[in-house]
């Protein structure tokens, strides 16, 4: 049935129409939205951490600096020869350990050839040859110099402030090692979620402080990014480079925050990864598709059960309205019905009347007796006519009867032309009473026409009997042509009447709607009209104006051209 | 006297018979097969009709038209409209105009003689009164 496939596409067509309507803006606000939102987020995470990595580093450069600034101050203000005395420089470390705390683990003073000359301290370090020390060899040409963090002699983490000093002609290093712990606390401490954690390599790569967790593993890596960053512009103090790669040894992906220290022989390094870094952004992602999600599914389910609930309304609406079609068909018929019979009731009459009046003639003939006189051959006239007129009364019965029979809306092929002259009989005494003369100009070898032929019939009595109405009084012509133009035949019924007004001819097809007076039109007849030529696939249409007349024109599909009437299933 | 009887249908065959029926009975009966021919006849002047039996439903002029122009030119004849069930409303239309009765059609024909008989009794009691009035009319002239 393709009535099933109609309602299963309208179903389907509205279930696509809600889905995309409903669906195009949760999708575009989802994406837009979320597109903004993690730009947004990220710009703030990667300013954080940026801010984060420079606020340390300037901070172990001031505390660098501040050491540095510290010895410089003891070698200047420090008698040398009063240092060179083991009481001398254990009197200054304990000056300093009191000041500072435990900052200062020792303190010692070495001659030009690297001998530590004096020394203050936990080790015993008193004499020992620095000579070959890469930070003796650097303070030599710089008057400071801080050394990378290394086990040095005793095996212990640590790092060195170096101090080039002038007196009496002869130079001397003064040098402390300064905690490493104290100093690893200060990077170690930065550390934002998970993986988030802060360290400090050197220009080989070098840890300088410990790692929260392991990660010999990276070290190649970590080479390979120091070197990098060395040798980039990027360099500069005071800025936070940022990078954004895979990191070889967790296999993840990763951001690197550098920023050069200590004049740019070190690397504060804070690394995180991504997901980490960006995990709430992550999550609130994997909320809006899971909310996407689950509201299509949503959107779907309810647009399918919803579509298909309408779809059996408008099925359900339509075989009502199709009812009903049929019964405003059948009653626009019996109106006609009875509009033609009040027309025939007359006819009859007339028949009726001669046959009495003969009727009656032959009586007074056989009162006079059928000797006298021709009356014997007046009788037998009087028969004939009598006869006559039955004979037309039962035309007229037959007529009538012919088209109040139940509408029957079996399609079948039949000849237009015949269907045209029977109306015309059928309507001629209505006419010759309104004094309108019809014309008929039928073509030709028209193609039969697939259609009902009692609907078809009560499109062209309805048809002539507005033609009739509207030329009332006074009398008209009323033309009826038919011809083919291709696949179509077309038919026109054409009055010299009143016309139609402008401001009704958009109405003229809408049931009820009628400008005869109360009780004498239903306004139903160009409406089953309608009805009737738009099922078949035609069109009618009007041609009117005010005065002139009123034609219309009916296009019906041509049916095959054998002409065979089978009906059609 | 019988009524002098002009019938007027478009029913040639009815009219015919019709017109032989009453002329047996005694009548004047003249035939007339549409309005016009009808007022033609009665404006001819060589019979004067007292009675027409009208048709009220014809091809070309209708009854109620005809019957107007009747009245018009001949206020005295009186006219019975004939009628058909379809139309009872024009024929009592045409009493309005001045119609002295109507018939449903087929009538049977000593209906119809005792109409035509009541319609010409009334036109003779208008004609009397007219006359006397006439006949006054005179007496008073001669008294002055």
């Amino acid at each position: 049935m393709s009535d099933v496939h109609y309602y299963q596409g309208l179903a389907k067509s509205m279930m696509f129409t809600i889905i995309l309507v409903s669906f195009a803006p949760l999708f575009v606000v989802v994406l837009i939205a979320g597109y903004q939102y993690s730009v947004a987020y990220e710009e703030k995470v990667e300013a954080h951490l940026r801010e984060l990595v420079l606020k340390h580093d300037q901070t172990i450069d001031a505390y660098l600096d501040e050491k540095m600034a510290e010895i410089r101050v003891l070698a200047e203000i420090i008698d040398l020869g009063h240092l060179a005395s083991p009481a001398g420089i254990e009197a200054l470390h304990d000056a300093l350990t009191v000041g500072h705390g435990t900052d200062f683990v020792d303190l010692g003073l070495i001659d030009e050839n690297g001998i530590q000359v004096a020394y203050s301290g936990p080790f015993r370090l008193q004499g020992l040859d620095y000579s070959r020390e890469a930070w003796f060899k650097a303070v030599r040409k710089n008057t400071v110099h801080v050394s990378d963090v290394g086990l040095g002699m005793r095996g212990v983490p640590h790092f060195i402030i170096a101090l080039r000093m002038r007196a009496d002609g002869r130079e001397w290093v003064l040098r402390t090692t300064l905690d490493f712990i104290a100093f690893n606390r200060l990077v170690e401490d930065i550390r934002i979620g998970e993986t988030g954690m802060a360290y400090i390599i050197n220009r080989e790569g070098d840890f300088q402080t410990t790692p929260r967790r392991d990660m010999t593993a990276e070290v190649p890596f970590l080479r390979e990014l120091a070197r990098s960053l060395t040798e980039g512009a990027d360099r500069v103090h005071g800025r936070a480079a940022m990078a954004v790669m895979d990191n070889p040894a967790t296999h993840r992906e990763t951001i690197f925050v550098t920023s050069p220290i200590k004049g740019g022989d070190w690397l504060m390094v804070y690394q995180q990864d991504t997901a980490d870094a960006f995990a709430t952004l992550n999550r609130s992602r994997d909320l809006a598709i899971g909310i996407l999600f689950l509201g299509g599914l949503a959107i779907t389910v309810m647009a399918y059960l919803m579509s298909r609930r309408m779809a059996r309304k408008v099925a359900r609406a339509d075989a009502a309205k199709e009812i009903l079609n049929e019964q405003v068909i059948e009653a626009g018929k019996l109106a006609s019905v009875g509009e033609l019979a009040a027309g025939i009731a007359h006819e009859i009459n007339n028949p009726v009347a001669i046959m009495v009046e003969e009727a009656g003639w032959i009586q007074d003939l056989l009162e006079e007796g059928l000797s006298s006189g021709d009356n014997e051959r007046e009788v037998q006239r009087a028969l004939n006519q009598i006869r006559t007129q039955g004979a037309r009364c039962k035309e007229i019965t037959h007529k009538l009867l012919s088209f109040a029979r139940k509408i029957d809306p079996t399609v079948m092929s039949f000849d237009l032309n015949d269907l045209v002259r029977e109306i015309v009989e059928l309507s001629g005494q209505r006419a010759k009473y309104a004094n309108v003369v019809i014309e008929t100009s039928l073509g030709d070898n028209i193609a039969p026409i697939e259609a009902s032929p009692s609907e078809m019939q009560q499109v062209f009595l309805n048809l002539v009997n507005n033609a009739i109405d509207a030329m009332d009084p006074g009398g008209g012509d009323l033309d009826i042509s038919t011809r083919q133009e291709g696949g179509t035949v077309v038919a026109q019924v054409s009055d010299t009447g009143s016309g139609i007004p402008e401001a009704n001819l958009s109405r003229i097809f809408d049931p009820f709607f009628t400008t005869k007076p109360v009780g004498k039109g239903t306004g139903l007849g160009l409406s089953i009209i309608y009805g009737i030529i738009n099922k078949l696939g035609g069109t009618i249409s009007v041609d009117s104006a005010v005065g002139r007349g009123t034609t219309f024109t009916i296009s019906l599909p041509a049916g095959r051209a054998d002409g065979t009437g089978t009906p059609e299933a | 006297m019988p009524a002098r009887v002009l019938l007027v249908d478009d029913e040639k065959g009815f009219v015919d018979t019709m017109a032989k029926r009453l002329e047996n009975r005694g009548y004047t009966v003249g035939v007339a097969y549409d309005g016009p021919q009808a007022i033609n006849a009665l404006g001819k002047g060589d019979i004067f009709f007292d009675v027409v039996v009208l048709d009220v439903k014809m091809p070309g002029m209708d009854g109620n038209e005809a019957l107007k122009r009747i009245k018009a030119d001949h206020p005295l004849v009186e006219v019975i409209m004939l009628t058909g069930h379809a139309t009872v409303e024009s024929a009592i239309e045409g009493m309005k105009s001045g119609a002295f009765d109507y018939l449903m059609k087929p009538c049977d024909l000593e209906s119809l003689m005792a109409k035509i008989g009541e319609a010409q009794d009334k036109k003779e009691a208008h004609e009397n009164k007219i006359l006397e009035a006439r006949a006054r009319h005179i007496v008073l002239r001669r008294g002055e």
